[in-house]
């Protein structure tokens, strides 16, 4: 009977699937529209017009406006609202949260910060709770990569990419000075206060200064019930307080931003700590956990570009990233922990763009990455297992690009080049790896913003740290894991001069994408040793599609963006296992979201919408892994209003309106309806 | 405007019919197995345990029915649904003590006792980090992890619980060695081997000796690197498997493999000594007979491929026997033992596969002659296996 009903919810789904998404598109509003409200999207138009002639194919993007739409608290929150996009969510402030982009794994997904690849050579995976909503001006989705060719070698690297842009000061009239603070509380004991501070130090040259703190006691109540399946009397039903999962986190970030004659730069520190606790699975007799982790990431980094001539435009990106973790476990009933990791980043880029006609641009570019861990758990006096290991990679990449009105095509093959030394054990051969992509975009009609977009793309990712060096068989000869990426979409973008139907963009993509010689990571015996090899082949079958509209009623404003997702993403790599051509674990078939805000005045009302259809918490698509869907509603309704030339912004968010109780992860209870209110003041 | 209210209804149309509903206790399973029903046994069945991986919650049990040849799989929630949060997360041991069933479930710290042939919870009792448990004249033993008690600051050393079978209450605690795992009864002793396993590289090598009617630990036998399995056999030997430190060339001790010792009491002594070592690495065994079953991995350094052995020691040569008790070949669709049992008349062989850990496993059962009679699948891990007797 449990089949017959995830049955029922598949057919579910495809009427979901009927509904198609959209992205929000400020352009035509009508022209003589005065209204505050109007200016504020046209402002937005600006922004997002002059970047998309960039890039071949656009990104799926959240800017300005629409990120203020969003309840979110976290670049995570908001990344949930991408076509494609699986947010990893163990709970909570300080739950970790990572992304699945088109089920191609979460060490697929490139994270760049105003610029540059935020690193992690441990796990490979970046936590993008850690990145505050607060001073962000957008945040992109590059399903392949970023299509335009003026850029470092790494942002060809990954399978796919997400942007995150901090705000960048901008003064309005004769203004030095631009101040804003924010402060906010919430559900789970939740403070969090705010800074920035934007200073014109001269006409070429302005800096900014931000700074955070957030603290929450992560106390939220989780409820567990059981129902008897044929009578549905209950079989227990129990309210439980999660433990453990308080954080207190500081960020503070500062930027210098110039301009010269031929260029720009820019220099951007940033230190992030934090002291958490980690929840831990709820299972039976457990409620409570001693794991806590410390954080401190800081990097430096600086970025200049420059037309040296009409035919040569260069840029030079340089960080320096150091990053150190701190496990501990208080349980004394279990294993005593108490890990330090180190980890060091240097890296160095360049990428030359040569414009050889007004419709051919050819560039190259080098990057190199010195990577070090450190750790230090060893626990036994003199014994000490560590390999302490350091990578050296280099990446170059050769790219061009053609634009012909209506087709532009660009190719680019990125050539990588990794080294390993370690003082123990066995080193890891080196590796040189080619890798081509392809992305092409041709305009359908003359007259029609209508757009069919395709993409080839093959790309890599070596090992992690952790997945040559915290086995306890280490073995040199891991391969990298390969994914192949087959894209082809529409994209249509009408402005209308609709009294009430303002505008539409609408965008299907089809996908076919493969991950052969995944890396696997499993204990291969008894005793629970762990070894790392290359064995998984995923073939994945997608499909993505949005709409947006921008409606007028009067004087009130409707925006509204839906978006579907639906993935079959099989695991392929051994015929013999149960679980061969079963779903992966937690890719749902169907997932989508909806988004309307309504603007009236200086008041703003948002909902948003997020499904995510029945998944597996393990390989085996059985009734005893099935995890059922969840979605969640959330409202906000914010008002603007000015006192002595200061502009206030009052914010009351409800989340998860309907008070579900859910799990993104098996055994990870996520909170229930749960409130915030802010008060921003600009001068 | 057509538009929009296309939009609006499959607005609604989400909300009405993506709906969830509220979760259902796991109900079990059953699949037929061709076993010929002996009505004449004393075997009425056997449970199993699987351990589920850590974190899953995941523990199960299953149970197989020699009198109606049927596998039942995932039984506790059924017959147990008011339990929170279910059996719990990693099983470690299963033993049935006058009409009541004992699971150690490690990492949810308890002991949970069932009736025996209902399978209905009478009690839990919290013991943390516990692991196995055994059983002499009213009381039941359960070794743990840890003591509480820090001698060394970098591990606890471990406990052995006492427990009154009536009452289901813990009468009294010991230490003994770092980490202890199995234990057996033989005489008026516990032995208790300790593994040591919180102590990289510095594993524990003694079997603890524990004198029953005064419950404390009277000495300590060396015996080999990280001891796991004990069992004695019915010449009064004591069995025991050694981990090993996993072919770790950073260990002071050097590189050393999994192995297997025999404990003897010398002529005019009573104290029980290594007398052989068997030279075979060895993770699990089952004895029958005059029969050792083992099954075993051995990994090669350098392919990082583990190669899987289920041999047979006579128990009163001491000598392997065979290499290979599986001979029809389908021990190559076993990608990793994780538990062995032999049926008490018939002599089948029961032979779990845990396969990559996070899936479902299977129970194997081949007959004396090492061919497979049937295959069922399992939950996460099937490990661990108790017969139930009439």
């Amino acid at each position: 009977m449990f089949s017959n009903k995830r049955h029922c919810l598949g057919v579910r789904g495809f009427i979901f699937s009927i509904v198609v998404g959209m992205s929000l598109q400020f352009s035509l509003i009508a022209q003589n529209q005065t209204d505050s409200i109007a200016k504020t999207l046209l402002l937005d138009e600006v922004v997002v017009t002059a970047k998309q002639h960039s890039e071949i194919i656009p990104a799926q993007k959240l800017s300005g406006k629409e990120l203020e739409v969003l309840n979110s608290f976290s670049v995570a929150d908001a990344i949930r609202y991408f076509s494609g996009v699986q947010l990893k969510d163990f709970g909570g402030v300080g739950g970790l949260k990572t992304i699945n982009i088109r089920s191609m794994g979460t060490n697929q997904v490139g994270v760049f910060y105003n610029g540059i690849q935020l690193g992690n050579a441990q796990n490979g995976q970046v936590d993008l709770g850690k990145f505050s909503m607060d001073n962000i001006e957008e945040i992109a989705l590059y399903n392949g990569q970023k299509s335009k060719i003026f850029q470092s070698a790494r942002d060809f690297s990954s399978a796919s990419s997400i942007y995150i842009t901090p705000r960048k000061p901008s003064f309005g009239g004769d203004k030095n000075t631009n101040i804003k603070a924010n402060l906010k509380f919430g559900s789970f004991d939740l403070i969090n206060p705010s800074m920035l501070v934007e200073y014109k130090i001269s006409d070429n040259v302005s800096m900014s200064l931000n700074g955070e703190w957030i603290n929450s006691s992560g106390k939220y109540k989780v409820h567990y019930k059981r129902v008897f399946p044929n009578t549905n009397t209950v079989a227990y039903d129990t309210v439980a307080t999660r433990q453990n999962s308080d954080i207190n986190a500081s960020r503070i970030e500062t930027s210098l931003y110039g301009v010269f004659s031929k260029g720009s730069w820019n220099i951007h520190a940033y230190n992030y700590s934090s002291d958490r606790g980690v929840p831990g699975a709820v299972i039976n007799n457990v409620w409570r956990r001693g794991e806590r982790m410390g954080d401190v990431n800081s990097f430096i980094q600086g970025n200049m570009k420059m037309n040296i001539s009409s035919r040569w435009n260069t840029l030079l990106n340089v960080k320096y990233a150091s990053d150190y973790t701190h496990f501990e476990n208080f349980d004394y009933s279990l294993y005593p922990t108490n890990n330090k990791f180190r980890q060091k980043e240097f890296y160095i880029a360049t990428a030359n763009l040569f414009p050889i006609t007004k419709w051919w641009d050819v560039s190259f570019s080098y990057d190199f990455q010195w990577n070090t861990l450190d750790a230090d758990f060893q626990r036994m006096d003199d014994y000490d297992v560590f390999a302490y290991p350091t990578r050296y990679s280099h990446w170059l990449s050769l790219a061009t690009s053609f634009d012909f009105n209506r087709l532009k095509v660009q190719a680019s093959i990125l050539g990588t080049f990794v080294h390993e030394s370690v003082k123990k054990y066995i080193a890891p051969e080196d590796k040189h790896v080619l890798a081509p992509a392809v992305f092409a975009s041709y305009k359908l009609l003359p007259k029609e913003d209508l757009r069919l977009n395709a993409f080839y793309k093959k790309i890599f990712r070596t090992a992690t740290f952790n997945e040559m060096y915290y086995v306890e068989m280490i073995s040199s000869d891991i391969k990298p894991e390969y994914a192949t990426q087959y894209n082809v979409g529409l994209k249509y973008t009408k402005q209308l001069k609709h009294f009430f139907f303002k505008s539409i963009e609408a965008q299907v993509d089809a996908y076919y994408n493969q991950v052969e010689d995944k890396i696997i990571c499993t204990p291969k015996s008894p005793m629970f040793k762990w070894t790392t090899y290359n064995l998984g082949l995923v073939k994945i079958k997608g499909l993505d599609a949005s709409v947006g509209n921008l409606f007028q009623i009067d004087k009130v404003f409707l925006q509204t963006k839906l978006q579907y997702t639906y993935q079959k993403a099989q695991d392929f790599t051994d015929p013999t296992d149960t679980f061969y051509a079963n779903q992966i674990p937690y890719i749902p078939c169907h997932s989508g979201t909806a988004i309307a805000s309504a603007m009236y005045k200086t008041w703003t009302l948002n909902y948003s919408f997020i499904y995510t259809g029945e998944r597996y918490s393990q390989s085996d698509n059985i009734i005893y892994n099935h995890v059922q869907p969840w979605y969640t509603h959330d409202i906000s309704l914010v008002k603007s209003f000015k006192i002595n030339n200061m502009n206030f912004k009052a914010t009351a968010e409800v989340n998860n309106l309907l008070n579900q109780d859910y799990e993104v992860i098996f055994n990870y209870p996520m909170p229930k309806r749960n409130y915030r209110i802010s008060l921003v003041v600009e001068l | 405007m057509k538009n929009i209210r296309l939009h609006i209804i499959l607005l609604l149309g989400i909300l009405l019919f993506s709906c969830r509903e509220d979760e259902h206790i796991v109900v079990s399973e059953f699949q037929v197995i061709p076993e010929e029903i002996n009505y004449d046994s004393e075997v009425m069945g056997m449970y199993l345990v699987n351990e589920g991986n850590m974190g899953s919650n995941k523990c199960t049990m299953d149970y197989l029915d020699f009198t109606t040849s049927v596998y039942l799989r995932n039984i506790y929630a059924e017959r147990n649904p008011a339990v929170v949060k279910e059996l719990g997360d990693v099983g470690n041991d299963i033993q049935v003590y006058e009409d009541k069933l004992y699971i150690v479930v490690n990492c949810s710290h308890k002991v949970e006792v069932l009736d025996a042939y209902t399978g209905v919870r009478i009690k839990q009792i919290d013991i943390p980090n516990c692991r196995y448990v055994r059983f002499y004249r009213g009381y039941a033993y359960v070794s743990s992890f840890v003591s509480g008690v820090l001698i060394d600051p970098n591990a606890p050393l471990g406990a052995v619980y006492k427990i009154n079978t009536n009452t289901l209450e813990i009468v009294n605690k010991i230490t003994v060695g770092y980490q202890p795992e199995e234990m057996e009864v033989l005489g008026e002793y516990l032995y208790v081997a300790n593994s040591g396993g919180y102590r990289v590289p510095y594993y524990d090598n003694t079997v603890s000796v524990v004198e029953l009617e005064g419950f404390k630990q009277v000495r300590k036998v060396n015996v080999g690197l990280n001891l796991h399995r004990i069992r004695a056999d019915k010449y009064g030997k004591l069995w025991v498997s050694s981990r090993g430190n996993y072919n770790d060339i950073y260990s002071p001790y050097g590189s050393v493999p999994s192995n297997l010792y025999v404990l003897e009491k010398k002529v005019g002594y009573n104290d029980m000594v290594v007398t052989d070592t068997i030279n075979i690495p060895c993770s699990n065994m089952a004895i029958h007979g005059d029969s050792l079953y083992l099954y075993s991995h051995d990994y090669d350094n350098l392919t990082g491929e583990s190669a899987l052995t289920y041999a047979i020691v006579n128990i009163q040569t001491k000598e392997v026997v065979s290499k290979n008790f599986i001979t029809d070949g389908t021990e190559k669709e076993i990608k990793m033992p994780y538990g062995i049992n032999v049926h008490p008349e018939i002599g089948d062989i029961y032979v779990t596969d845990a396969k990559n850990y996070v899936s479902t496993g299977t129970l194997s059962c081949y007959n004396k002659e090492g061919k497979r009679k049937w295959r069922v699948s399992t939950g996460d891990i099937p490990a661990h296996m108790v017969f139930l007797y009439k």
